[in-house]
């Protein structure tokens, strides 16, 4: 047993030859909302249906809240709610309909609350409105929402969610964040998977990235962050003697640019830096120090391009 | 990595499971959705309308004469009392129509729902694989038995308003009353749909291997279509006791003074066999799957 919400060690699927996830150890510590990122392919929607107990590790552990998987898979998904890659529905069933039947499912439900809680988590995605549409004539947005009003029909310890976000346009992606926000304040963990950094970067306290179905990075947000290098940028006229001075103080990665020079910032105080480019007659127009966004390191991190790992 | 600061208990309040209402709670939400659906309403209607058929069509000919084919004792009866024309209906039905329904529902059954994805999100409710196969089990029973009454009721209303109902004549020659009559039909009806249910363990077996329903659906029709052609060749005799159509007929027996209940239960082993078998290789693939639909 671990403190953690979700914990693996050692994960690994494989299909035929491939590995799709190929030993990660994740932690997810409870309370946390946990960014699960990484480009398309990259081996996160498996973890999820591990988690799940959708598809059985080849090797490895997991934990989830506490309890292992898929061993207690039915004991603990009830304090579960989950998207998994996308909502999918009966098409010929309204919105409500389509509720009913999953919470008809839910042995741990009660029916006489059904209606209730099914208008609830209707309300909270803004879908009572449609409640009465069939499903194959809802908007990909819509579709989204009402996956999500799924997986809040019971009050849930931890959420995970793949992508939530896929198809909302910006009010909906917005609202989205504020649901999660609003969730993971009254204490349940939600662990959100995207490819988008940009929502995910607002509402994170942990971040995992995948890479090809390794974990290359997790921790608290700030962690992750300052594993990536700040680079200092000087603004001049003499971009040469820029460079030469910059590599006086022991700076590697110094590169010309064009309109002047730049350096890994390393372990040198920028103001060491001003004062030692000053020192050597440079003409400072202007200096930065340049911190990484998530997103230059997410890119840092998986690669740019479209490659989808093999 | 630093552990969070925020300590969090579990917000959700314990549930408890309910585990014998909650059965027949998805049972019935099972139910709906297989009933509220309009492809399988209008399935309904097409086994509704071959008694319909069948009975206009003698009525028109007039003269009853020799019954040929399949059903055609029943078909010959029926211009005495309409209550054989139920008989006829299913005779000539279990053939094809009624093996064709079943294959349909068990198509929907698992792979439907792995097809539409519907699947994923039943077992994270979460659903044991144990539970759902059961209450889709279950749900095929019924619509085994569902199909077959629908069948047997249309006919005994037509064959009754066109040709009048009365005391049955035995295909033996004993005669006994209508409610009698009406009884050995819905004990046909049952016989009837338990070899149907077995069909149908074949059809859930084959709908855990695919997310294709339509696959399903073509897997068992030609499993059922394939049975009766081998039970129609002679020189095949000595396989024919094992297949699940062989005995499929034998309801008829249950119009006879006594009833011979030879064939009948030899049917029932058989059919017995076959969803025992199927069941527990549907349950063992199941319970196995990787759900990557």
């Amino acid at each position: 047993m671990t403190d953690l919400a979700v914990a693996t060690t050692g994960l690994v699927k494989r299909f035929g030859g491939h590995a799709a996830v190929d030993g990660i150890d994740l932690a997810v510590p409870p309370g946390s909302v946990f960014g699960f990122l990484g480009p398309n392919g990259s081996g996160k929607t498996t973890t999820i249906r591990m988690l799940l107990g959708l598809v059985r590790p080849t090797a490895g552990e997991i934990e989830v809240l506490g309890q292992p998987i898929p061993g207690r898979v039915t004991a603990v998904l009830p304090r579960v709610g989950s998207l998994v890659e996308g909502p999918a529905f009966h098409p010929y069933l309204s919105g409500r309909s389509n509720l009913a039947r999953l919470d008809a499912a839910d042995a741990w439900a009660d029916p006489r609350t059904s209606r209730a809680r099914i208008d609830a988590a209707l309300d909270r995605v803004g879908l009572m409105a449609a409640a009465r549409k069939r499903y194959r004539n809802y908007s990909l947005g819509m579709r989204q929402r009402l996956g999500i009003a799924a997986a809040l029909l019971a009050p849930r310890d931890l959420l995970v969610l793949d992508e939530p976000t896929n198809g909302l346009d910006p009010q909906g992606t917005r609202e989205v964040r504020h649901l999660v926000a609003d969730l993971a304040s009254g204490g349940t963990t939600v662990l959100v998977s995207s490819h988008l950094l940009s929502e995910v970067e607002q509402v994170c306290t942990h971040v995992g990235v995948m890479r090809t179905g390794q974990l290359v990075a997790q921790g608290t947000v700030t962690e992750v962050r300052s594993g990536a290098k700040a680079s200092v940028e000087v603004e001049t006229a003499s971009p040469a003697d820029a460079a030469q001075a910059l590599r006086g103080l022991g700076l590697v990665g110094v590169e010309v640019t064009a309109t002047g020079a730049r350096a890994d910032a390393g372990d040198v105080e920028p103001e060491r830096v001003v004062a030692a480019l000053v020192a050597a007659g440079v003409g400072v127009r202007g200096f930065a120090v340049r911190r990484p966004s998530l997103e230059d390191l997410f890119v840092a991190l998986t690669g740019e391009g479209f490659d989808v790992g093999e | 990595m630093s552990a969070s600061d925020v300590t969090a208990g579990p917000v959700a309040p314990v549930r408890a499971p309910r585990p014998v209402g909650a059965w027949f709670r998805l049972l019935r939400s099972e139910l709906r959705l297989v009933t509220g659906r309009r492809r399988n309403q209008a399935g309904l209607l097409v086994l509704a309308s071959v008694p319909v058929l069948l009975a206009v069509a003698v009525k028109l000919s007039n003269d009853g004469g020799e019954g040929r084919g399949r059903g055609g004792d029943f078909l010959t009866a029926a211009t005495s009392n309409g209550i054989f024309v139920a008989l006829a209906a299913l005779s000539v039905e279990i053939a094809l129509f009624l093996p064709l329904a079943i294959a349909m529902l068990s198509g929907d059954a698992i792979a439907g729902e792995a097809n539409t994805g519907t699947l994923r999100y039943l077992l994270t409710v979460p659903v044991s694989r144990t539970r759902l196969l059961s209450v889709k089990y279950a749900a095929l029973v019924i619509g085994s038995v569902i199909g077959t009454a629908v069948v047997a009721v249309t006919g005994v209303v037509i064959g009754g308003l066109l040709f009048g109902l009365g005391p049955v004549t035995l295909l033996s020659g004993a005669q006994v009353p209508l409610a009698d009559g009406l009884w050995r039909v819905a004990l046909s009806v049952a016989y009837v749909a338990v070899g149907l249910s077995a069909l149908a363990a074949i059809g859930l077996f084959v709908s855990t291997l695919t997310e294709q329903p339509i696959a399903v659906m073509v897997t068992i029709t030609v499993i059922s279509t394939a049975m009766w052609i081998l039970n129609g060749i002679s020189q095949l005799e000595w396989l024919q006791p094992y297949l699940l159509v062989h005995y499929w007929t034998a309801f008829a027996d249950l119009f006879r003074e006594p009833v011979f209940t030879e064939e009948i239960s030899r049917g029932l082993l058989v059919a017995l066999a076959y969803a025992v078998v199927f069941g527990a290789l549907a349950w063992a693939r199941f319970g196995q799957k990787d759900v990557t639909s």
